[in-house]
């Protein structure tokens, strides 16, 4: 197995830096077509980024008095948190449950969480409009216990480090750094616990953010049940993710996947489509509830009411029932509809409770202008090449050097 | 075994640590009830709509002079460079004015907000921003259910800008701009106690000519700013929005923080070590 990880071999007796170095350089070609897309989108999403802290926010965003968070705090951070819920969701199921089927997957999903949350902190940093302040709510100088969003930032920056520890065994077998590599193992099963406890609170915290603006979001969205249907749909949410971002990655990275792995991946993409369905069943049956709570039958025949009924069975109901089907009947390309069936309903009931819903009687309605996508953009491809850049180094899709595994 | 052992304890003090926290919260949200704040009572009966009182919030808030009054629309909201503005309502009764600006929440929604308590309520009564504090999130703007602060797209250094109830004069002993300028006698400064007994009185003298309603008495928890008008508020463009204070939203979900931190953990890891071992007796 060592055969197919040189870096573990090589690392012995060179020293550190010159590894680096020659990890640095790319590897594979150059003009592919997502580098071609992403090269001009990122550059001008860099030049934007100057712009928006040299003229302030409003030079590139078209956020209004009344519609203070817009794109990138309604999409990069609301609705790209709830989809890093599949790292938390996997840990649970492999270091708690024990169940071992999923441990294939677990790395790369812990990844793909960990950069999602140091791009969607970084996302929050450039909505922030006087963020050399950044630091007084974690020092310890100005402490506003009692708001949500210090809870949620606090859990933030906790998380990233818990998930940076489920991760660095990784780190550990890719610079062949054997003694920190069992330090750093035995520390997983703790990250992991902590890990899922902030999981549970920011996933709803991020929904307990909106709860005083009761009178602002349209009553469909508005209910105190906000942080209990954002916890539960982060958990499908995240796994639909896993699957779609597995599905792309099987075949980009296939070289890198044992074949061993590659027979599981079936059996994998099943179970979690029968816990998709199980939880979609469970989110559903909670919004039923909190709808016949909140008596709203006359908002129904309204456009957000069409549009409220198109969320709730178009894109929980339908998909479940294909997660449902998808599992009985074995078929893996149903699964990969209802996963992406359900990563639009997600995106559309975060931006409907944030930005559709949000001030939905106001005057001037926010529409997100093209600067706010292109930048949206930047921090997404950025992601991928710091994503594929770490995939194509460390062990996290082949298997573990041999000498990483006895412990 | 032993590895699991030192993970235990691990979390162990996480969950100390994570308590310490979660008791902090727990101590902080309302228990503003006993202080009587100071405040401003506005009659919009008394109001000529002279609109002095914006330009002495401008003056003595350095912000731009408001234009003559034929450019001015009859409806408008206060902004990054107006604090305060005295909008025109045809009603019922004829023309009625009604001056906007921040209410002074007892229990603010922006105060709970802030996550560097830059938006503070003071002991005096005014919810004031603090600059060297605030980090520019604007979630004080999402929570405001008056839709108060308000934020400088434009400026590499944005403010939050607000009435502050003139609290500069107020350390000096003077009373806030508008009510020391008020040639209608409309603003009428004292606690929120004496300004619920004069509104009372005025109400009880004068029943044709109030509605028997005192807006800010209990509207979000109780606001120091409250208003007297000849005609029910709704015809002046003002919301109709819940009694109780809005930070008690959040209280539910904040308080079951400690409680997740200290269960979570235990139930994670005892499911952990059941799960372990029944894996491994087959097996071996």
């Amino acid at each position: 197995m060592s055969e197919n990880n040189p870096i573990a071999i090589d690392n012995d007796g060179k020293p550190i830096w010159k590894f680096l170095w020659s990890e640095l350089k790319p590897k594979g070609k150059i003009f592919t077509p997502f580098n071609i897309i992403s090269v001009p989108i990122i550059l001008l999403g860099l030049t934007l980024i100057v712009i928006r802290f040299w003229k302030g926010l409003g030079s590139v965003t078209n956020l209004t008095q009344e519609v203070p968070w817009g794109l990138w705090i309604g999409f990069d951070v609301v609705t790209g948190v709830a989809f890093a819920g599949g790292a938390y969701v996997l840990t649970f199921m492999v270091y708690i449950l024990n169940m071992k089927k999923y441990k294939s997957i677990v790395r790369v999903t812990v990844l793909n969480g960990f950069l999602a949350y140091v791009f969607y902190a970084g996302a929050l940093l450039l909505d922030l409009g006087r963020p050399w302040n950044v630091i007084n709510p974690i020092i310890g100088n100005n402490f506003g216990v009692n708001s949500v969003l210090f809870l949620v930032a606090w859990h933030f920056l906790l998380y990233m480090i818990a998930q940076l520890i489920e991760f660095s065994p990784a780190i550990a077998e890719w610079l062949g750094a054997k003694r920190i590599h069992k330090l750093l193992s035995g520390m997983t099963i703790a990250a992991v616990i902590f890990g899922i406890t902030l999981s549970t609170l920011h996933q709803s915290g991020l929904g307990a953010l909106y709860l005083m603006a009761k009178e602002k979001i349209h009553p469909l969205w508005y209910s105190e049940f906000i942080p209990i249907m954002f916890f539960v749909s982060s958990i499908f949410a995240g796994l639909s993710m896993v699957i779609f971002e597995g599905s792309i990655s099987h075949n980009v990275f296939q070289k890198q996947i044992s074949e061993k792995d590659h027979k599981a991946r079936t059996g994998i993409i099943l179970g979690l489509s029968k816990i998709c369905a199980g939880t979609m069943f469970a989110y559903f049956f909670l919004q039923v509830l909190v709808f016949i709570h909140n008596r709203h039958w006359d908002l129904l025949n309204t456009p957000m009411g069409y549009w409220y009924l198109l969320e709730m069975f178009g894109f929980v109901l339908l998909p479940m029932m294909l997660f449902y089907f998808s599992y009985r009947r074995n078929n893996i390309m149903l699964v990969r509809v209802a996963a992406i069936l359900t990563i639009l309903g997600i995106i559309l009931n975060r931006l409907n409770v944030t930005v559709i819903g949000f001030r939905w009687d106001a005057a001037i309605h926010y529409i997100p202008s093209w600067m706010e996508v292109v930048v949206t953009l930047t921090v997404l491809f950025t992601e991928i090449w710091i994503f594929r850049w770490v995939i194509n180094r460390m062990p996290v899709l082949r298997d573990s050097p041999s000498w990483a595994s006895k412990h | 075994m032993s590895i699991n052992r030192r993970g235990f304890f691990k979390v162990l003090g996480l969950t100390g640590a994570a308590l310490v926290i979660g008791r902090e919260m727990k101590a902080a949200p309302g228990g503003n009830g006993d202080i009587d704040f100071r405040g401003v009572l506005y009659d919009s009966a008394r109001c000529k709509g002279c609109r002095g009182c914006e330009y002495d919030c401008a003056e003595a808030n350095g912000l731009p002079l408001p234009g003559p009054a034929k450019d001015i629309p009859p409806i408008r909201h206060t902004s990054e460079t107006k604090r305060t503005v005295v909008n025109e309502y045809k009603t019922s009764k004829g023309t009625v004015f009604i001056k906007m600006q921040c209410m002074h929440c007892s229990e603010p929604a922006c105060a709970s907000a802030c996550l560097t308590q830059a938006m503070h309520k003071t002991k005096a009564g005014p919810v004031i921003w603090r600059g060297e504090k605030c980090m520019g999130c604007r979630y004080c703007m999402i929570s405001c259910p008056f839709d108060i602060p308000k934020f400088e797209y434009h400026s590499s250094n944005p403010k939050i800008q607000k009435c502050d109830m003139c609290y500069n004069r107020l350390k000096t002993g003077e009373i806030p701009a508008c009510v020391a300028n008020c040639p209608n006698d409309a603003l009428f400064y004292g606690t929120r106690r004496q300004l619920i007994k004069e509104a009372r009185k005025r109400i009880v003298e004068n029943p044709k000519l109030y509605v028997d309603y005192l807006y800010g008495e209990h509207e979000a928890g109780g606001t120091c700013w409250m208003y007297l008008s000849p005609v029910p508020f709704k015809e002046l463009g003002m919301k109709e929005i819940q009694k109780a204070s809005y930070p008690a939203l959040t209280k539910g979900f904040l308080y079951s923080v400690p409680s997740i931190f200290v269960l979570f953990p235990a139930l994670l890891l005892g499911i952990h070590q059941a799960t372990k071992k029944d894996n491994q007796t087959p097996e071996e």
